[in-house]
């Protein structure tokens, strides 16, 4: 019984995760000819939530038609109850060494749990600011650049579309920028 | 009096049952997601700084096979089943030419999603494993969004 706990607690390798995200694709297509992607649900959630007189145009559609994709981001909701909540991992993620160090240098203790304490500590101002300001860049820049890590890196790359390349590579440049030069000027004010 | 069950009148019309239960699979296939995220560790924010300093092939050899393996499938159900569960022809919409919009959109993301380490999946994901800071995320993605939607004709795309 415990054997079998601590297996459904531990993470899995990259090759096993991978194939598994990969079947969302054919999955949603198969199910109702759905197009895997997640941000659109914060435009959902826009039209839904916005009050008809204050509504930009972008935001005036038939947001009914997408119940399905609400639904999905529902079983998001339960996947992380289930997977990161009831089951979740007791040891902290498996980093390489060079990332441990990397992740001490910005003040981070590598403990259990899928984000660090000092990141989620809401007593401290610059945490606000961190979360805040990520926030808002993911919620303009997925509706601006038309979709995010599943729309275009795993469905838009999937099926061979050439704005979902320029797409993927744009968040990984950008990631890449703000995670090695921007988070450390955040840590700093963190600390 | 009859007994007869007229469908629609006597019980649930049978389109109302066939769209709940359609509905209910796109929960579970949610769920099905949100359980690989985690246990793949692409909702760690760890995971996340590792791969963008370029410090392990997890994360990359995690949507390689993402992407090598949604490639291939897609391609055999287009191939050999052709239909949806709903008999729809299986189409995928091509995303609009061009590329400002993949390029500026496409940078601003990624600085969003290097600092607090989600992109919108875990963001739904980690309020689920109770993590509720990434409330103040996902209400700040909605305002982000919302300027979007607002500000988008003043924009280059």
């Amino acid at each position: 019984m415990t054997d079998l706990l601590d297996f459904l607690r531990s993470p899995w390798p990259w090759y096993v995760g991978g194939p598994l995200i990969g079947l969302t694709v054919p999955l949603l297509l198969w199910l109702g000819n759905k197009s895997f992607g997640i941000s659109s649900n914060l435009r959902h959630a826009c039209a839904i939530l916005l009050p008809e007189s204050a509504k930009p145009g972008f935001f005036r559609y038939d947001w009914k038609k997408e119940r399905w994709n609400l639904m999905f981001a529902g079983g998001l909701l339960l996947g992380g109850l289930v997977a990161g909540g009831l089951l979740a991992n007791p040891e902290p993620t498996r980093l390489s060494a060079a990332a441990v160090q990397s992740v001490q240098d910005l003040g981070v203790t590598v403990r259990p749990g899928l984000v660090p304490a000092e990141l989620t500590d809401l007593s401290n101002p610059g945490v606000w600011l961190l979360l805040a300001f990520s926030g808002l860049l993911v919620g303009f820049g997925t509706r601006y650049g038309g979709g995010c890590t599943s729309g275009h890196a795993i469905t838009g790359l999937s099926t061979l579309q050439g704005p979902s390349l320029i797409a993927t590579i744009s968040f990984f440049g950008g990631g890449i920028l703000s995670a090695n030069f921007l988070l450390p000027l955040f840590m700093a004010v963190i600390r | 009096m009859t007994t007869t069950k007229i469908p629609g009148v006597h019980t649930a019309p049978a389109s109302t049952t066939r769209a709940a239960t359609g509905l209910l699979a796109y929960l579970l296939a949610g769920l099905y997601f949100g359980v690989v995220l985690v246990k793949s560790e692409a909702a760690s924010w760890y995971r996340i700084q590792e791969m963008f300093r370029f410090e392990s092939f997890h994360m990359f050899g995690l949507i390689g096979s993402a992407v090598l393996t949604g490639m291939v499938t897609t391609a055999l159900l287009r191939r050999f089943v052709g239909r949806s569960r709903e008999g729809q022809a299986i189409s995928v919409t091509p995303k609009e030419k061009g590329w400002r919009r993949y390029v500026l959109g496409g940078l601003t993301f990624g600085v969003g999603w290097g600092l607090a380490g989600v992109c919108p999946g875990p963001i739904f994901t980690l309020l689920g494993a109770g993590i509720w800071p990434m409330l103040l995320v996902l209400a700040f993605a909605l305002l982000g969004t919302y300027l979007y939607g607002a500000f988008k004709d003043r924009l280059p795309h």
